[in-house]
This record gives structure tokens, sequence and C-alpha cells, in this order.
């Protein structure tokens, strides 16, 4: 429990869905605030009992050491694939997958396009920074054209290394995807439309209608090598124009 | 059909593993079409979701074998069938669902390989099934059927083994054995119970700790301890369930080993040979992994020669020798790319072993 001082006033709290851990994230790292708001949600909504996670391989594969919820830990690409499974067998739970750009849109673009397609009733966290940040900083299926990587030292080009890819913009075509927006953590602002769209998310997760895909547009400080304060004013610089905030499919009807 | 009369029928190896899966109460099954084993996606598709079960026909094997991995991980029974190219491609999940230990049943209807080779029966995955297959130390538990009748009950044998080691099983038949029909008696349905295990990831209840299914320990002090854990298991493992069979073997001066479609045809020479005085025994190995090593040095006290018999270049042989441990000579007869040995021509092999210790003699 929460110890509150005398005479002074509680005004935040760690949800008791997160776990005590240290984050091992980097400085002005968005993963720690997306870990904290999906799970600010579930305890909000009180079906940690009924929520499974599935992490991936990247810097969020230790999501599991946070998140105080039971938890699969996935191969590289194939945590929709994990998902799938629990869900198949288990399908008045909440099952959510947590993935990076590499996880989700290089490596595991197959399981991701046809998990989407078979509507599986999921919820897809994408993290999009733009680079594997647990590796190390090389180039990801989403790095932008002229954005310097460890494999791309001379900057992303397009002829050679092909165009960065709005995976979100193509998933949200198929039918099976039934809520699809992409959102921010590095204002206010930001968060709380983020914590808003989990909710929904999960909602939604309750009518059977289809897969929630949630990109989050990030920064990596130690990937793209600046202060957390400069890489959160480059992300709305450079990244937000190719991959603009806001909702790309919202259900129509709801009944 | 009476209550207790068995229920015999004739059915295709293939069709039968599926129905002894829905009898054995098997929960879900992640498919993906190849030939020559469709037929239990296709069975599995008619029968299964109408009988309880969830039946998913996957992108690929690759998603299959992680929809397992997720399935297992939330304490269903899982199984997962393919043929050899296929197999190939869930390796990077068995050695994550060995790793994290997660019991489920993989069938392999093999075909002549390497690359995409031929749709004809092999056994030339024989390494890839009982030496691990993926990254990593870890072994699947391997049981290798020779008739319809085992295709349908290694599924029990199977999923038993996969769910008290908290371990992968596979049965490893092949092409032959997976399109031929045989007679066989369906095993009855209700006598495997099943439990969901503590371990599974469910949803956290207040009161217990989060359950984690997962490979990776990064510090290498864990690591190493988990191995050790493995390693025990597979130790338990090799002393409890090796399962073989003998074809006279007593009086034998030459013992063949075979494993599958290959013990069938063996049977057979060794009562060709017996026809030619010529006193032939038969080691049927049915679990490949663990291996019956004693037996086979047992018999080298015994016997004079050994003539082992696949449908590879040799893979088995390997563990054979091992076993006989240079007691007596290990020789081997294979044939390869879908091509199927016949009782003559192994009998051609066994004249001219028994020609060549005779004149040793």
């Amino acid at each position: 429990m929460t110890q509150v001082i005398e005479g002074m006033e509680l005004v935040y709290e760690k949800p008791q869905t997160m776990t005590d851990a240290y984050l091992h994230y980097c400085p002005g790292c968005g993963h720690s605030v997306a870990h904290r708001l999906l799970m600010e949600v579930v305890q909000e909504m009180g079906i940690q009992d009924r929520t499974v996670g599935v992490a991936p391989v990247g810097c969020s594969v230790f999501a599991y050491n946070y998140m105080n919820i039971d938890m699969q830990e996935a191969a590289h690409g194939r945590a929709c694939a994990v998902a799938t499974g629990v869900k198949r067998v288990m399908p008045d739970k909440f099952i959510f997958t947590y993935q990076g750009d590499g996880d989700l849109a290089a490596i595991g673009t197959a399981e991701t396009v046809h998990t989407i397609n078979r509507g599986e009733n999921i919820l897809i966290v994408f993290i999009n920074n733009g680079v594997y940040g647990m590796t190390g900083g090389q180039m990801a299926p989403t790095t932008l054209i002229g954005m310097k990587t460890t494999t791309s030292p001379y900057g992303r080009e397009q002829a050679t290394m092909g165009y960065p890819l709005k995976i979100t913009e193509m998933i949200s075509v198929l039918p099976g995807a039934f809520y699809v927006t992409r959102q921010a953590v590095h204002t206010a602002a930001a968060v709380r439309k983020t914590k808003k769209a989990f909710e929904k998310a999960f909602e939604y997760q309750k009518l059977n209608r289809g897969t929630c895909f949630i990109e989050i547009v990030s920064n990596c400080p130690s990937g793209w090598k600046m202060t957390p304060v400069e890489s959160n004013e480059w992300m709305e610089k450079n990244m937000f124009p190719l991959y603009p905030l806001g909702d790309i499919k919202v259900p129509t009807q709801l009944n | 059909m009476e209550a207790n009369e068995p229920d015999v029928r004739i059915m295709k190896g293939n069709e039968a593993l599926a129905e002894a899966a829905l009898r054995a109460g098997m929960h879900a099954y992640f498919g993906y079409p190849i030939t020559p084993q469709s037929e239990i996606l296709e069975y599995l598709m008619a029968h299964g979701q109408k009988r309880g079960a969830i039946v998913l026909q996957a992108e690929s094997e690759v998603a299959s074998i992680n929809m397992v991995y997720g399935a297992a991980g939330a304490g269903r029974r899982v199984m997962i069938t393919s043929s050899s190219p296929g197999v190939s491609l869930m390796m990077e999940g068995l050695s994550y669902i060995a790793a994290a230990e997660l019991p489920c049943l993989v069938a392999n209807i093999q075909r002549g390989g390497p690359g995409l080779g031929t749709i004809q029966p092999s056994q030339g995955d024989y390494f890839q099934a009982t030496k691990g297959g993926g990254h990593g130390d870890y072994h699947l538990i391997v049981l290798a059927p020779a008739s319809v009748q085992e295709m349908a009950d290694f599924v029990f044998d199977g999923f038993r083994l996969a769910e008290t080691y908290r371990n992968p099983a596979m049965i490893l038949a092949d092409g032959a054995l997976g399109q031929m029909m045989e007679k066989l008696v369906l095993p009855p349905a209700g006598s495997l119970p099943h439990r969901v295990p503590e371990w599974a990831t469910v949803g956290k209840p207040k009161k217990r700790e989060r359950n984690i299914i997962t490979s990776l320990h990064i510090e290498p002090e864990k690591m190493e301890q988990i191995n050790l854990h493995l390693q025990e298991k597979y130790r338990t493992i090799r002393e409890k369930e090796v399962r073989f069979e003998t074809f006279h073997t007593d009086d034998a001066d030459i013992i063949l080993v075979a494993f599958g479609l290959s013990s069938r045809i063996c049977q057979k020479t060794v009562e060709l040979a017996r026809e030619k005085n010529i006193s032939v025994g038969l080691v049927r190995p049915i679990t490949l992994y663990p291996f019956p090593k004693s037996i086979l040095n047992t018999l080298a006290d015994i016997a004079n020669a050994f003539l082992v018999v696949e449908m590879n270049a040799g893979q088995m042989v390997e563990d054979v020798q091992l076993a006989v441990n240079g007691k007596k000579p290990v020789y081997f007869k294979g044939r390869m790319g879908g091509m199927i040995p016949s009782p003559e021509e192994v009998l051609r092999e066994v004249e001219l072993i028994a020609e060549h210790h005779t004149v040793q003699a």
C-alpha cells in the first residue's frame, strides 16, 4: 500500500498491475510510459485476472518483468501467432501483444498481416521508433529515408534499402482490422489520448469484432544519439509527417 | 456397436492419427497443408470443430508452431503436424517450446529430402528429430510408429509423455504410414484426463504470483541452471521411457535394427532369411529418443553382426554404433529420396554379411 505523508494529498500512484522491478529502459524512452498506460487501463478495468500479454523480442523483451500479469515471451516476430494460440483456447480472456517495429513489421510481417486478416480478437500494441533499439540501433523497416543508423551509416537510401514501411496503413484496409489508430506518448496530451485508445481497444475486444491495432510513434534517444528532449523534437519534426497521429480506422457500428 | 466391443476400422494412417487426437481430448490443432500429411488437417477441419476442438489453418508452419506455443502456454492439450520441409520451418519454435518446457505433440509424416525433395516416404529426418533439430541443447521425445494402429496409439502416448515431462513429443512417421490403409482398433475417448496446469498463463488471480512462459534468461549463471535442469529431465526420460520391440533375437547371429516402416520390411527379411537357415533377428526401436541403447549393447555380446536398415543415408546407424560400442561390426543398408528397400534387397545384404562372418569363423 502507498504510504501517504500526513497533510499531503495522493495525486499519483503506481498501479498494482506494474511490478516493483526497475525498468531497464533508457532515460526518456517511450516504452516505460506505454507500459504504464497499458497496465493502468488493465487495473482500472479490473481485468488483471483475465488478461494475458505476449512480449516480443526487442527492447520490450522484458515487458513481463514489469507488467504484473500472466505473460508469454514469444520468439522474434511471432507474438501475433502466439497471441492467436492463446486467444483461440481462451476466447473470453483479454489478450494483447506488445511489439516493436523490427518485430512486427520486418521479421513478423506475415504473422501480423494474417492475424489481423483473420480478425483475431486481440489488441496489438506497436511501438514504432524507426530503429532496432535492443541490438544497438540498426535500420528498421520504419527507418526514415536519410536516417542514419548503424546499418545505414550514410543514411537510409531508398534505392538500395527500400522505403519506410507504413504497415499501420497497410493493415487498416484489412476487413479483420476493427480499430486502428496511431498515437504517441511524449506529451501529457498525447499520453491522455493513448490511454483513451487502450481503453477503447479493451472495450472493443469484448465485442469480438476483430483486431485492434494501436501504433505508438516513439523515440529512441540512445539509438538516435540524442538527448530525450532532442529526440522528442526530432520525432515531431521528422517522424510525424510520415507517420501522422490520429485514428486510421474507427468502428462505425458498435452493435 | 456394443458398448464394450472394440471399435475396429480400416483407416489411412493420417486419418487414424487425427481421429485418435480427438479421442485423446486434444483441445487445439494448428496446421498447414503439405503432402503427404494434409489429410490430418482436412480430417480435423471436417470433424474436429464439431467435437469441440479448436482447429486452425495457419499462414505458415512458422506461425502454426508459435500458435502451439501460445495455446500450450495456456495449459491446453495441443497438436501440430507436418511433413519434412514444414517441420524444418518449425525448428525455431520447437527450440523455444522445449526451452519454455511446454508440452505438445508434433507429428512429422516424413518425405524424401533434402530441399523440396519428393512427396514419397523417407526417414531422412532422424537426426533432426532425435538430436534436437533447432538451436541449443534440447531433445524431443520421439516415437516411431510402424503401423496404422500405432499411428493412433502413439497419439495417446505422445500426449501423456509430453505432459508428464513438460516437453514436446514427436511422432516420427513417414509418407507411407500416413497414406496406407490398415485395420486398427481405435482407442476409446476419455481415457486420457487433462487438467490445466498451475503454471499456465490463464490470467493472474489476485492471490498467486504471475505466470510467465519464457525461454529468456540473460544471466549466464541462470541459463546454465536451466540447462542443467533440462539435462536432468532428459536423463530421467532416458532411464524411464525407452521402448523397443525384439523379433527372433534370442538365437540371432545377425541383428537387424530398423524403425518405423523399415522395421516392417525387416520383419519380412527375418522370415526370408530364416527360411534359408540364416539366423537373423530384429530390434525395432519404438522410442528413437530415448534410444534403446542397452538392449543393443547386450545383444552385441551374443550376435556376430548388426545391419541397420533405414530410408536415409545412414542416421540411426550412428546411434547403433554408439550403443554397440565397437563390440561387433555394424553394417548399413539405406535407400534415399523416397525409395523404399524391399525385403529381398535387405536379404541380399544379410546374405553377404552371413557369408563374410562364416568365412571369418
